[in-house]
Order: structure tokens, then C-alpha cells, then sequence
């Protein structure tokens, strides 16, 4: 490069950087002080044409100059939104620090959003500006470019299939960065004179929430609330410039965003992106990560494929894996917490990991992982306790987008598996007499942009933030959430109905991917379930069982029978607990479909949308209480490219008995 | 923005070809115009693979001549064909089954590497450096294709539509002028063909290559192709744009049948 993008800014009187408090409260500031700090060690690493390419900090600084220059040549002005679609690239993730450093705020869209979703935020966040990975989101912003008359200008990073676009709103990433060079050298210290004019207090990025109910709420965030959370955080881990973490999950989710750019900006470690989504395990495997954060279905779906896997393996192979890890789960939590442990077991411990958790740890990608957290939703304790066994220090962390995540974080040596632990400096926690959980911290959001209806029922004047979460603090002190507040009800017998709970029951064994429970109002429980079908389909392959779709799969009356195991085991569990008896499942239906955030029957983050399943399936849910032996359902689906079908079926619906008696759990679940 | 499809890159003229008494093909002559995809369609045993065999120099017609960019070939080994630019896939996919991705489409590069096999053997300097070229070659078609996340996997293992998209990938890295495709959408789904054509179309797009292929699949051939020829018992019933071939009474009462 030629010009120099990042030369001081010339009017001395808009750099007030002078105390050092005030040079790190934006990420834009933070990112020139990495380039002065640290020019040379690695900011950002993308697998391409199958080789790691790294960029280091000063690089970054003079690619992401490079486009803020190019923004403000094309007209972006302070405050202006610039979109971002698409799967985890450097060059996203760049776009994020060249907006903020312009005074402008972005806007992180879901990458699998069909075009009407996108439409909603575009639309509603009053976006003119957007950065698109490649041709298929171009494609879907050309279909709704129309629709958004603030939508000025789209640029688009990977030009492959582009060249037939003749758009005159297009244009793109390296032209713009071309622009951006040319307008830093009429103008060079532009870019940090920009910078400086940031303040903590501003905008920092708007995130849409995915929302279980209704349309998505854009979530406000300061740098101010970001970057005080992220940094307790990393203060309380003892994070460092050295931490490697992997960028895989959604751009638009708080979570990505805050572990893979907030926390890198703010340690100064490098966060890698993944070559393609479909290689993001085996690119795992290749970086081996020291920081890792993952949604319990990620752990869950790690696990049945070891498993599916060990399977497959020799006999010797077999037994030495399942003695070890059966070992492991008694002693390797207990090492962990560094309790006292008899100097044999400490031995076969050792042995174990040279032989088993050492190897599998490595095949996983596992080997250097000093911090890894679960969030989003509860995690069954068999999974929970199968990692931490093998000596990986994975711990739970209760947080939220309105609160920039950390709100919990379960502390070294208190680990628990049914817990979120206890609230790290500067939050309070608060259960209000309803049983809804309340916070204050310094992460609390600014407000949900244009709705301030949905911001007051949420922030109260009396400064505590409503999350909507019911939950209770046990007896150490740890937080345990149950439910969303509004979700938890009763049968019509009085007794607590808590549906979440009885799906993550449900969900904890490795055939059954998503299940839906009802009961609220009605005599008793039943449920949806959707089979997992690489679990559930390796385990027919083991039977001979032939079939040709999930459909087919999942009518087979073998299969019902395995999940009626399933259910039976959870039942077993409820009717051990006095006040959930009455919500063991009475019926159950396996549905013909996978529940798809396409439908809205999920949320992009993969939650249950429980009332649009409720409705959307009625006919079902009345024959689940009618007593009628099969259901009938006709169901519109919709396609991935945004076309829809219908879908009919009849289902096959089971009764299960309840009260049976309690049975020895096996140590482990087992597929197949 | 309509395409520039140029002079003839290959004329087959009046082609003959037969086994003992079974004549499969009847002195049948047509083009391959440089940039345009062209589809042979026809039913079984029309002799559509066996003129893909005759213009890679697998088989020898006993009668008529093919001209390769102005040049009347002589009696040839598919290699020659290979070496001047004209690649293909097979029918049923013919593969290095026990072979990675990788290498497998790395064979397609063999016949561009220099260093005679000593030089590989020691392989150090000269064709050290040649090797990275040629995987520099190798991973843009991975990622071309789409299929990164199989790159060391065995191919052997990989899923029927997969196997295709390696094969195709072979072809590539043969950076052919002429690319024959026999059936490359035979026992796909839905969503397999899709993503198939696109990158035919994308193929035939960004690297300017001329593609000959042969389909079954009738809407996948009057999408993607710019000219049809239909052959039926060795002989070319018709030859033309596809809306054109479609509306063919001959066509019609030979092929796609009575409507």
C-alpha cells in the first residue's frame, strides 16, 4: 500500500486522547493502540485455499482504515447503520471497527435469514449502508432493495459470480478500501481524527434479537456497557494477548460477537475464522483454541459423533474407551476442582489421559483449552460432566443481549453442573417475588431502538432490568434459572407446569434433537419430538432398519419405541421430585418435520417458538388430548430458497405410563 | 448481459462408427462453438457416449474427420486429447476411490507437471516449487467447488453427488478448453442438481470454458444449455436452440414423447 491510512490526524485539537482511561473506551481507539502496542502479532486468521492466512494488528488497522476512508468518500456520515450479512470473515469482522470508527453503528444480521427477515431490520434500524459476504446475500438484498428506500448502497466482499452485476448501487470491498486509499491521501489523518471524536458513551453496535416472540427488538449497546462487561470478564479468567478462539458462531448473536470481537479488541488476542461453515470441526481440530465457547447443541452434537464413532471402533478400542471415560467421570471433575483425590486414581488418571483423553481431546481440537463456557440454554449434566471429566475446564455463564452477556459466570473450583453461578463484579442480582430474575450492571442496555414500550417493560425507573427469566439462587450462592417467566404455568390441577425443564429432560439424550411439551391449562403433560437424525439414523443402520427420509424415520413404530424409552427414563426422574410428579408425559407424536427457523418455528439462535408451534400444529395438540389413537397434520413448509411446499401427515400418537419405578441410569449415554 | 459464443472449436463431420454389424454412429456432423454449452440428448443407445469417446480420442471413427481448432485429427490416444486441452467425467464416476479429494484432483495436474520423475522423487527445489504451484491451482478449484471440508477425505467415502463434484474438479485441473460432460447429473436429488448446474454454469462463466454435455434430465438441459443436438439410433434428428429442438415434431415423436 502507498498511502498511509493511518497517519496522525492533523488537527491536534480533535485528538483528546491524553488520559490512558479515555484512549481504550472505543474499539476503533483500542485497535490503533494494538497497532502501536503489538504491530506485528496476529489480530485476525482466515482458512483460504486450504492455508491459514493471518493479518496482524497493524494490518488490520490499515485495512480497516483503508475501508472507513472508502465509506466516507462513498458518503457515510456520524450515526449512519451499515449492515453486516454474512458467515465469519476478517474482512466482517473488519467493517465493524471501520463503522464504529467512523461514528457509525453496525448493524449484524443472520446470515441464514431469509429475505423478509431481513427486510424487517434493514428497514426498521434505517440501514443505508450494507456489507454482504457474497453473491447469495447480494441476491436476497436485490429482492428487498426495493422495500428499503434508506438502503443506499450494498458492498460485496467475495466477487465470485459477480461480474454479470451491473447494480449501480454495488460495489466492491476492494474497491471501496481502493477509494478509501485515494481519500486518505488528500485527507491522511482522517481516519484518527475520526476515531478520536468517539466517545464511550456512544452507540457501539445494535443487535437484533432473534426473539421467541413477535418481530426481532434491536438491542442498543454503548462501548461503555460492551467493553466494561468484556473486561471484567477477561480479568476474572485471566485472559491474555495469547488466547486463540475460533469465530464460529452467527456475527448477529451477542455471544459471537462478544467473545471474537469485543473480547479480542479488548485483550488484544486473535480471533480466527473458520474456512467454511462445514469445516468449522476440522478447523477447530487445526487451531486448537485456548478460549472456546460453544451452545450446549454444539457440545451435545460433538459428543454423538464420538460416540457414534466408538461405535464403529475395534472391540479393545471400545472397552478401553468406556473403562476410562466411566474413570474419568468419578475422578476428572474432582481434579479439576483440585479437590483431594487417592494417589491410585491419580495415576490411572494419568494413565487415562495418555491413552484416551489426551487423543480424543486432540482429535476434537481440545487440547489447549484453559476456559470454555456454555450459555443460552441449560446443558444436561451427563454432557456437562463427560468434558469437564476429560480435564477441560468447561463452566456455565448466565448473561443475555440486553445485559452484554456477562451477567453469572461460574467460578474455578465451584463448578457446578445445574448452575449459571454467582454475579462477577459490578452486576446485582436480584429475584423479584414472582420468581423473575432482575439485574443491574454496568452491560445494561441502552434501550431496544424505536420501541419504547418494549425498553420500559423491560428497564424499570427503579433501574433494575426485567429479563423474563424465572430463576432462584441455591444454597451456595449460584444462580439456576428454570424458564422464561411467561412460559412457566400450571396444570389444570394446580400443580407447576415448568416446560423447559421438561424438554431439556428430554433433549439430554442423544436421539432426541428438539422436543416441545404442553400442559398449561390441560390435564396433563404431553410432547413433540423430533428424532436427531444422525443418531437416531446410525442407529437404525445398525438394526437393518431402511428408510428413505426423516419422515419415514421418524413414523417408524422401532423408533417410537425408543423414544418411549427415553420419555419413560424421564419420567421416572419427574415422579422422583414431589412438585414436577404431575408433569410426567402422559402421550407423545414424533413429528414428520424438523422444527426450521425457516418456518419461524425456531429462532435463528435454534429457541423454541412454543405459541407458533402451538398454533401452527393444533390439530395435533387436540388429538394428543382427544385420546385419538393417530393425528392428522397439513403443514406449509418453506424451502431455503424462500419457495414453500405443503406437507401432510398422520401421525402415529403413543400413550406411556407414568409412576414406574426408579431404575439405575447408565453411567453414560451410548449411542447406539 | 448475453455471452460471446465464437468460431467453431471442434467439427465433427459426418462421423461413422460401428461395431461389427451395429453401426452406433451414422455419419453425423456438428460443431462446438468456443464458450457455449452444448447438449446431446437422445435416448438410450442414440450413441451419445459413443461420440463423447470419439472426440477424446477413445474411439476411432472408420469414417468422417474431427477438427480440433482448425486442425484435422489424425488417429490418436485419449491422452493426446487430454494434453490439447479437452477433458471429461465419466458416466458412472471413475475415481481414485482409495485417494483423498486432494489427490485425486492433483492427478489432474500430472499431465502439466515438467520435472520427469526423478526430480519428483527427491522432490526438492525445482519440483518442490512446481508441487506448490500446482496445489496453489488445485485448492482455487476446492474452493470453487465448494468442497473444502472434504479436501483430505477419502473419496471413497463421500456421497454419490460429491464423488461427481470431485470428478468434476479433476476435469478442471486439467484447465481444459474443451469440457465433455457425460450425465453429470445422473442419480442426483433435487438440490445435488441445483447446486451441479450452477456450477456448470458458473464453469462455463469464469473460466470461459466450452462445455459439451450429456443429459437426461430434460429441464436441466433446456435450462443451462445454449444449443441442443438430439441424436437417435446414430443418426441427428435435430440441432438448435433449445425452445427450438423442443417444438421439433421429430424430436418430440423420437424423445420426449407425445404430449
Amino acid at each position: 500500500m502507498t498511502v498511509d491510512v493511518l497517519a496522525p490526524a492533523r488537527d491536534r485539537e480533535t485528538t483528546t486522547a491524553t488520559t490512558p482511561g479515555a484512549a481504550r473506551d472505543t474499539f476503533p481507539k483500542l485497535l490503533l493502540e494494538h497497532a502501536r502496542v503489538r504491530p506485528v502479532r496476529p489480530a485476525n486468521r482466515e482458512k483460504d485455499y486450504g492455508i491459514w492466512q493471518s493479518w496482524s494488528w497493524a494490518e488490520v488497522a490499515a485495512e480497516v482504515g483503508a475501508l472507513a476512508c472508502g465509506l466516507a468518500a462513498l458518503g457515510f456520515r456520524r450515526g449512519d447503520k451499515l449492515a453486516i450479512i454474512g458467515d465469519n470473515r476478517p474482512r466482517l469482522y473488519w467493517a465493524i471497527a471501520a463503522t464504529q470508527s467512523l461514528g457509525g453503528v453496525p448493524v449484524p444480521i443472520y446470515q441464514d435469514s431469509i429475505a423478509e427477515e431481513m427486510a424487517f431490520v434493514l428497514d426498521h434500524a434505517e440501514v443505508r449502508f450494507a456489507v454482504a459476504e457474497d453473491q447469495e446475500q447480494v441476491d436476497k438484498l436485490a429482492e428487498i432493495k426495493a422495500r428499503c428506500p434508506l438502503l443506499e448502497r450494498v458492498i460485496f466482499s467475495d466477487p465470485r459470480g459477480m461480474r454479470h452485476y451491473g447494480q449501480p448501487w454495488l460495489e466492491s470491498y476492494a474497491n471501496v478500501q481502493q477509494r478509501g486509499r485515494e481519500f486518505a491521501g488528500n485527507d491522511p489523518g482522517f481516519f484518527r481524527g475520526e476515531i478520536a471524536k468517539g466517545r464511550g458513551s456512544d452507540t457501539a453496535i445494535i443487535l437484533y434479537t432473534s426473539g421467541t416472540t413477535g418481530q426481532p427488538k434491536g438491542v442498543v449497546l454503548t462501548f461503555d456497557n460492551i467493553i466494561s462487561c468484556a473486561t471484567t470478564a477477561i480479568a476474572f479468567e485471566g485472559l491474555t494477548d495469547r488466547e486463540e478462539v475460533l469465530a464460529y458462531l452467527p456475527m448477529a448473536w451477542i455471544g459471537e460477537h462478544i467473545f471474537s470481537y469485543v473480547q479480542a479488541y479488548c485483550a488484544g488476542f486473535c480471533a480466527s475464522c473458520p474456512e467454511s461453515q462445514a469445516t468449522v470441526m476440522l478447523d477447530l481440530r487445526e487451531l486448537g483454541p485456548t478460549y472456546f465457547f460453544a451452545p450446549p447443541r454444539i457440545f451435545e452434537s460433538i459428543l454423538t459423533q464420538v460416540m457414534i464413532r466408538m461405535e464403529d471402533a475395534g472391540w479393545m478400542k471400545r472397552r478401553l474407551f468406556h473403562f476410562f471415560v466411566d474413570f474419568a467421570r468419578r475422578v476428572g471433575p474432582k481434579l479439576l476442582d483440585r479437590e483431594r483425590v487417592p494417589v491410585a486414581h491419580r495415576i490411572l488418571y494419568r494413565l487415562g489421559e495418555l491413552m484416551v483423553y489426551g487423543p480424543l481431546k486432540n482429535t476434537l481440537g481440545f487440547s489447549r483449552i484453559r476456559v470454555a463456557y456454555t450459555a443460552g440454554e441449560a446443558i444436561g449434566p451427563d454432557l456437562f460432566i463427560f468434558y469437564r471429566s476429560l480435564g477441560i475446564n468447561l463452566k456455565q455463564l448466565y448473561g443475555m443481549t440486553e445485559s452484554s452477556v456477562f451477567l453469572c459466570i461460574q467460578r474455578n473450583g465451584a463448578v457446578k453442573p445445574d448452575t449459571a453461578g454467582g454475579p462477577i463484579e459490578g452486576v446485582e442480582i436480584r429475584i423479584a417475588e414472582d420468581g423473575e430474575v432482575l439485574f443491574k450492571s454496568p452491560g445494561a442496555f441502552q434501550c431496544y431502538y424505536k420501541n419504547p414500550e418494549a425498553t420500559a417493560a423491560a428497564k424499570r425507573p427503579d433501574g433494575w432490568v426485567h429479563t423474563g427469566d424465572s430463576g432462584f439462587f441455591d444454597a451456595d450462592g449460584q444462580l439456576k434459572i428454570l424458564d422464561r417467566a411467561r412460559d412457566v404455568g400450571r396444570l389444570r390441577g394446580g400443580a407447576l407446569f415448568v416446560p423447559k425443564f421438561i424438554e431439556n429432560k428430554l433433549k439430554f439424550f442423544p436421539y432426541i434433537k428438539e422436543a416441545v411439551v404442553f400442559g398449561d391449562g390441560r390435564d396433563f403433560v404431553t410432547a413433540f419430538v423430533n428424532i436427531d437424525l444422525e443418531a437416531v439414523g446410525d442407529w437404525a443402520e445398525r438394526r437393518n432398519l431402511a428408510y428413505a427420509s426423516y419422515q419415514e424415520l421418524a413414523s417408524e413404530q422401532a423408533v417410537y419405541d425408543l423414544v418411549q424409552g427415553c420419555i419413560d427414563r424421564v419420567n421416572q426422574d419427574l415422579a422422583a421430585e414431589p412438585t414436577l410428579s404431575p408433569s410426567q408425559i402422559r402421550r407423545f407424536l414424533i413429528l414428520h418435520k424438523e422444527l426450521d427457523a425457516d418456518d419461524g418455528e425456531l429462532t435463528r439462535t435454534r429457541k423454541v417458538r412454543r405459541r407458533i408451534i402451538a398454533e401452527r400444529y393444533e390439530p395435533l395438540v387436540e388429538a394428543l388430548y382427544s385420546g385419538n389413537a393417530t393425528g392428522r397434520i397439513a403443514t406449509e413448509i418453506t424451502f431455503e430458497d424462500g419457495r414453500r411446499g405443503e406437507m401432510r401427515a398422520e401421525l402415529a400418537i403413543r400413550d406411556v405410563e407414568t409412576d414406574l419405578p426408579a431404575t439405575q441410569p447408565p453411567p453414560f449415554k451410548k449411542a447406539g | 448481459m448475453q455471452k460471446q459464443i465464437g468460431e467453431p472449436i471442434l467439427t465433427a463431420d459426418r462421423i461413422t462408427l460401428a461395431f461389427g454389424g451395429v453401426t452406433a454412429l451414422n455419419g453425423i456432423s456438428f460443431e462446438i462453438r468456443r464458450h457455449e454449452i452444448l447438449a446431446m440428448i437422445g435416448p438410450n443407445g442414440a450413441g451419445k457416449t459413443s461420440m463423447l469417446n470419439v472426440i477424446n480420442g477413445f474411439y476411432h471413427p472408420q469414417g468422417g474427420t474431427i477438427t480440433w481448432k482448425g486442425q484435422i485429427r489424425r488417429r490418436m490416444r485419449p491422452y493426446h486429447a487430454a494434453a490439447q486441452g479437452i477433458a471429461r467425467t465419466f458416466q458412472n464416476v471413475a475415481l481414485f476411490k482409495g485417494m483423498t479429494t486432494l489427490d485425486n484432483i492433483m492427478t489432474g495436474r500430472l499431465l502439466q507437471m515438467r520435472r520427469n520423475f526423478l526430480w519428483q522423487a527427491i522432490h526438492f527445489g525445482p519440483a518442490e516449487q512446481e508441487e506448490l504451484a500446482h496445489r496453489a491451482r488445485v485448492e482455487r478449484i476446492i474452493d470453487f467447488l465448494e468442497i473444502q471440508a472434504i479436501r483430505k477425505t477419502l473419496v471413497g467415502q463421500l456421497p454419490y453427488g460429491l464423488q461427481k463434484r470431485v470428478e468434476l474438479g479433476r476435469a478442471l485441473a486439467m484447465e481444459p478448453e474443451l469440457l465433455l460432460l457425460d450425465e453429470p447429473m445422473a442419480g442426483m436429488n433435487v438440490e445435488e442438481k441445483e447446486d451441479m448446474c450452477r456450477f456448470i454454469l458458473d464453469v462455463n462463466d469464469e473460466f470461459g470454458t466450452t462445455i459439451a454435455l450429456i443429459e437426461h434430465d430434460m429441464s436441466v438441459v433446456m435450462d443451462i444449455s445454449d444449443r441442443v443436438v438430439v441424436l437417435d439410433y446414430g443418426r441427428k434428428i435435430a440441432d438448435g436452440p433449445p425452445d427450438k429442438v423442443r417444438t421439433d415434431p421429430e424430436v418430440i415423436a423420437a424423445y420426449l414423447g407425445e404430449a
